[in-house]
C-alpha cells in the first residue's frame, strides 16, 4: 500500500462518515420541518431534537476534515476543483451556513420557531444535492481546458441525465438513511407513534434510492465507459450492497431488529461507496487528474499521516464518550433527564 | 469578466468573509476561557451567581459558535475557490497546521456538545467544569494553527523553488516560521481581551438599563479585571510584533508608521495626513519608532526608500495601525481605572457615564480586531506569499466571482441580523432575576 492509497482511503472514509451522519442530520431537519407543516410535530419533533442536539457540530467537522485533508494530500485538486467549483460549492456553503446557524437559532434561541425550522429543514435537503454535483463533475466530460485553465461547462452539466440522477439519489438517500436511523432511535426511546411514522418514511424512500442508484450505473455506461467497465470488476461489492439493502427493507417491513436494519443500511452504503471509490481509481477527475499526479510531497504526506494517527488517539475516546453519554444512554434517549444549558 | 476583475472581486469577497468571520471567531476563541474562569470562581467561592454567569454565557456562546463554524467553513472553502493557485502551493508546504486545526475543531465540537448537555448532571460541579477544558483548549488551538498559516504567508520558509518546482519541503520548518510566535500570541491574547471587554459591555449595559442586580456587578468586575490583564499582555506582545516586523518585514512596519526614509533616531508618527508625500498634522514621539523596532532610541530603522514602488503596501494602513493601538491603549486605561477605582471605593467608576464608556468598549474592541486584521492583510500587499507569489497571480480565473460576492454579502447580512435578534431575544425573555428565582424554587427551599 503506497502513501497515495493511504491518503485517499482516509479521506474517502471521512467522506463516507460525513455522508451517513450528515444524511441523518439533514433528513432529520427535513422531517422536523415537514412534521411542522403537516401538524405531526407532536409525534416527531421531540425524538428528532433529542438526537440532533448534542451532535450537530460534530457532523460539520467531518466535512471540514475532508476538504482540508484533500488539499493537504492532493494539492493539485485546489487548482482543478477550486477553479471550476466556485458556483456549486459556494451555493453549497451558503446552504450549509443557513442550515447550521438556523439550526442553532431554533434549538438554542427560539424553540419551535417555525420560520427557522423551515429554513434549516429546506437548506439541509438542498445541501446534499448541491454537494453531489462534485461527484458528477469528477466523472469527467464537464470540464474543458481553456488557456491552461479548467472551465466548467454549465450547459452540458445541467442537461446531463447523470447530473439529475445523482441529485435525486442524494436527496432520496438522505431521507432514506435518516428515516431508518431515526426509526431505530425512536424505537429505543420507546416512542411507538414516532417509530411507526419514521418506518413508513424509511420504506417510502427506499425505492427511489435503489432505482436511482441502479440507474446511475447504467447511465455511466454512456457517460464514462472506462469507469463503467471498472465498476463491473467490483460487481461483488455492489451485489453485497444490494443484498444488504434487501435485508434492511425486509427488517423494516417485518417491524423488527431496527438496530440491525440500520447496521445493514450502513453496510449497504459502505460497500457501494467504497466500490464506487475503488472503481474510480486512479482518477480524482476524469481524465485530467489522477491520485498520482496530484499527490503531495513525501515529507508532507508522512507528517499528515502522523498527525492523523495522533489526532485519532485523541478523537476516538472523545467520540466514544459522546456516544455513550447521548446515543447509547438509555435515560438520555428516553428523555428522562434534561441537563441542557 | 476579465481576470483583473476576478482578482478584484476575489479580494473583496475574501475581505468580506474574513471581516465577518473574525467577529465570531474572536468571540469563539475568547469566551470559552471566560466561561471557564467564571465557573471556576463560582465553584471556589461557592457563589451561585458566577455559576449562573457561566451558564448564561455558554448559552449565548452556542449561537456565536454556530455562526463562527459556518463562516469558518466558508472561508476554508473560499481559499480554494478564490485562490486556487495559492492553495495548490500552500497545500504542499503549509497543509500540516491546517490539518491540525480540523482536529482542534473536532475536539472542541465534541466536548462542547457534551458540556452543553450535562449541566447539573454531575453531583460534583468540578467534573462538569473539566469538560469545558477541552473546549477552551480546542478553541485556542484552532486559532494557533490557523494563525500559523497566516504567519507563513508573511514569512514563508521550509521549501525551495528550483526551476519552478517546490523542493526540500519541510512542513515543520514552514510551521515554525519567524512570524509565528508574535502573531500567534497576539491573535490569541487579543481574542481573550476582546471577549472580556465584550462581556463587560453587556454587563454594563444591563446595569444601565434598569437592573441593579449584584450579578451584573460581579460580571462587570470580573470581566474588566480579566480585560485589564489581557490588555497589558497585548501591549507587551505588540511591542514584540514591532521588533519582528523591523527584522523580517520592514516594509510593512515602515508603511504602517509612514517611515519614508531610512534613518537613526526614528520618531513614531501618529495620525496626520499625507499631502504630496509630506506628513502633516501628525503627532510625533521622538525616538518612538527606533524604540519600537529595536529597543534602542538611536537605532536605524529601514524606511520605504529601500523598496521598489510596486512592493510597498498601501499607505492607509497607517490609520488601521493607529486605530488598533489607540483602542488597545484606551481599553487598558479604562479597565485599569475601573479596577483601581472599585478597590479604592471611587464613586465615579460606578457612575452612568463611566458605564457608558465600558459599553462603548465592546464595539471598540471589535473595531480594533478588524483594524488589526486589515492591517495584517493589507500590509502584506502586493504579496499573498511574501516575495514568492503575488495576489493577482493567485486568484481564480472563474468568471462568476461578482455574483458570488453578492450572494455571500446577503448571507452575512442574514446571519448577522439573525444572530443579534436571537441573542437579544434569548436574554430578554429570560432575565437573570427571573432565572435566579426559578432556580431557588426548583431547589425547593422556600415553597410558600
Amino acid at each position: 500500500m503506497n502513501l497515495e492509497i493511504i491518503g485517499i482511503t482516509v479521506l474517502w472514509s471521512f467522506l463516507f462518515g460525513y455522508i451517513v451522519i450528515g444524511a441523518i442530520d439533514f433528513g432529520a431537519g427535513f422531517f422536523n420541518a415537514y412534521s411542522l407543516l403537516t401538524g405531526k410535530e407532536r409525534i416527531l419533533t421531540k425524538v428528532i431534537q433529542r438526537y440532533l442536539s448534542p451532535v450537530w457540530e460534530v457532523t460539520n467537522v467531518f466535512l471540514v476534515f475532508f476538504f482540508v485533508g484533500i488539499i493537504g494530500f492532493f494539492p493539485k485538486t485546489a487548482f482543478y476543483y477550486g477553479t471550476t467549483l466556485l458556483v456549486p460549492v459556494s451555493i453549497g456553503v451558503i446552504l450549509f451556513a443557513i442550515r447550521g446557524s438556523y439550526y442553532a437559532f431554533e434549538t438554542y434561541g427560539s424553540r419551535g420557531h417555525k420560520g427557522y425550522s423551515f429554513m434549516y429543514g429546506l437548506a439541509g435537503l438542498l445541501l446534499p444535492a448541491s454537494l453531489s454535483i462534485v461527484l458528477t463533475i469528477s466523472e469527467g466530460g464537464f470540464i474543458e481546458m481553456v488557456d491552461g485553465h479548467p472551465v466548467l461547462d454549465y450547459w452540458v452539466l445541467f442537461t446531463s441525465p447523470l447530473t439529475w440522477s445523482i441529485v435525486v439519489l442524494s436527496i432520496s438517500a438522505t431521507l432514506y438513511i435518516s428515516a431508518v436511523f431515526l426509526t431505530w432511535y425512536a424505537n429505543k426511546a420507546g416512542d411507538v407513534s414516532a417509530t411507526d411514522l419514521l418506518r413508513k418514511y424509511g420504506l417510502i424512500w427506499s425505492l427511489p434510492t435503489i432505482i436511482t442508484a441502479g440507474g446511475i450505473i447504467f447511465e455511466l455506461r454512456r457517460h464514462n465507459f472506462e469507469h463503467y467497465s471498472n465498476i463491473q470488476t467490483f460487481w461483488l461489492l455492489f451485489l453485497i450492497s444490494f443484498l444488504m439493502f434487501i435485508g434492511t427493507v425486509w427488517l423494516l417491513w417485518k417491524r423488527r431488529n431496527y438496530g440491525w436494519a440500520f447496521g445493514l443500511l450502513a453496510g449497504q452504503f459502505a460497500f457501494a461507496f467504497f466500490g464506487y471509490g475503488a472503481s474510480h481509481y486512479p482518477y480524482l477527475l476524469y481524465p485530467h487528474l489522477t491520485l498520482y499526479d496530484s499527490f503531495t510531497n513525501p515529507a508532507m504526506a508522512i507528517s499528515l499521516i502522523i498527525v492523523f494517527i495522533l489526532g485519532l488517539c485523541l478523537l476516538i475516546p472523545s467520540l466514544v464518550l459522546l456516544l455513550r453519554l447521548f446515543l447509547f444512554n438509555k435515560d438520555y434517549v428516553r428523555g428522562k433527564d434534561n441537563f441542557h444549558v | 469578466m476579465g481576470n483583473e476583475e476576478a482578482v478584484f472581486y476575489s479580494r473583496v469577497l475574501t475581505e468580506l468573509t474574513l471581516s465577518f468571520h473574525i467577529i465570531y471567531a474572536t468571540i469563539g476563541v475568547g469566551v470559552p476561557l471566560m466561561i471557564m474562569i467564571a465557573q471556576w470562581v463560582g465553584i471556589r467561592k461557592n457563589d451561585e451567581h458566577y455559576i449562573l454567569l457561566a451558564r448564561r454565557w455558554a448559552r449565548g456562546f452556542v449561537i456565536t459558535v454556530a455562526v463562527g463554524v459556518v463562516t469558518g467553513t466558508a472561508i476554508g472553502l473560499q481559499l480554494s475557490l478564490l485562490w486556487p493557485n495559492f492553495m495548490e502551493l500552500a497545500g504542499n508546504v503549509i497543509a500540516l497546521p491546517l490539518f491540525m486545526e480540523t482536529f482542534a475543531f473536532f475536539f472542541e465540537a465534541i466536548f462542547l456538545g457534551i458540556y452543553l448537555y450535562t449541566w447539573d448532571r454531575f453531583e460534583n460541579q468540578k467534573k462538569h467544569l473539566l469538560l469545558l477544558v477541552p473546549v477552551a483548549i480546542g478553541a485556542s488551538f484552532s486559532a494557533v494553527f490557523i494563525t500559523m498559516v497566516n504567519a507563513f504567508m508573511n514569512a514563508p520558509q521550509g521549501f525551495d523553488i528550483v526551476n519552478g518546482e517546490l523542493v526540500n519541503i519541510n512542513p515543520i520548518i514552514a510551521m515554525f516560521n519567524p512570524a509565528m510566535p508574535t502573531k500567534v500570541a497576539h491573535v490569541v491574547i487579543t481574542a481573550y481581551m476582546t471577549a472580556a471587554f465584550v462581556l463587560a459591555a453587556i454587563a454594563a449595559f444591563r446595569l444601565l438599563k434598569g437592573s441593579n442586580h449584584i450579578y451584573h456587578k460581579k460580571a462587570l468586575y470580573l470581566t474588566m479585571k480579566l480585560g485589564f490583564v489581557f490588555s497589558i499582555a497585548t501591549a507587551l506582545i505588540g511591542d514584540f510584533s514591532g521588533k519582528y516586523l523591523a527584522e523580517y518585514q520592514p516594509e510593512k512596519l515602515a508603511a504602517a508608521e509612514w517611515h519614508f526614509e531610512t534613518q537613526e533616531n526614528a520618531p513614531l508618527v501618529l495620525l496626520g495626513v499625507l499631502s504630496d508625500g509630506e506628513v502633516k498634522y501628525a503627532l510625533e514621539i521622538p525616538f518612538g519608532l527606533s524604540m519600537l523596532a529595536h529597543n534602542n532610541p538611536k537605532a536605524e530603522v529601514i524606511g520605504l526608500d529601500q523598496f521598489p514602488a510596486d512592493e510597498i503596501p498601501p499607505l492607509y494602513i497607517h490609520y488601521l495601525f493607529n486605530i488598533m493601538v489607540f483602542i488597545g491603549m484606551w481599553m487598558a486605561i479604562l479597565s485599569a481605572l475601573y479596577w483601581f477605582g472599585i478597590n479604592r471605593g471611587w464613586k465615579r467608576v460606578s457612575s452612568r457615564w463611566f458605564r457608558w464608556l465600558i459599553v462603548l468598549g465592546g464595539p471598540l474592541s471589535i473595531i480594533a480586531i478588524e483594524a488589526g486584521w486589515w492591517l495584517a492583510e493589507v500590509g502584506r500587499q502586493p504579496w499573498i506569499l511574501r516575495h514568492i507569489m503575488r495576489v493577482e497571480d493567485a486568484a481564480t480565473t472563474s468568471g462568476q466571482v461578482d455574483l458570488m460576492l453578492m450572494l455571500f454579502a446577503l448571507l452575512y447580512l442574514i446571519l448577522g441580523i439573525g444572530s443579534i435578534v436571537v441573542l437579544s431575544r434569548m436574554f430578554r425573555k429570560n432575565p437573570v432575576e427571573q432565572e435566579l428565582e426559578d432556580r431557588h424554587m426548583e431547589k425547593g427551599g422556600d415553597l410558600h
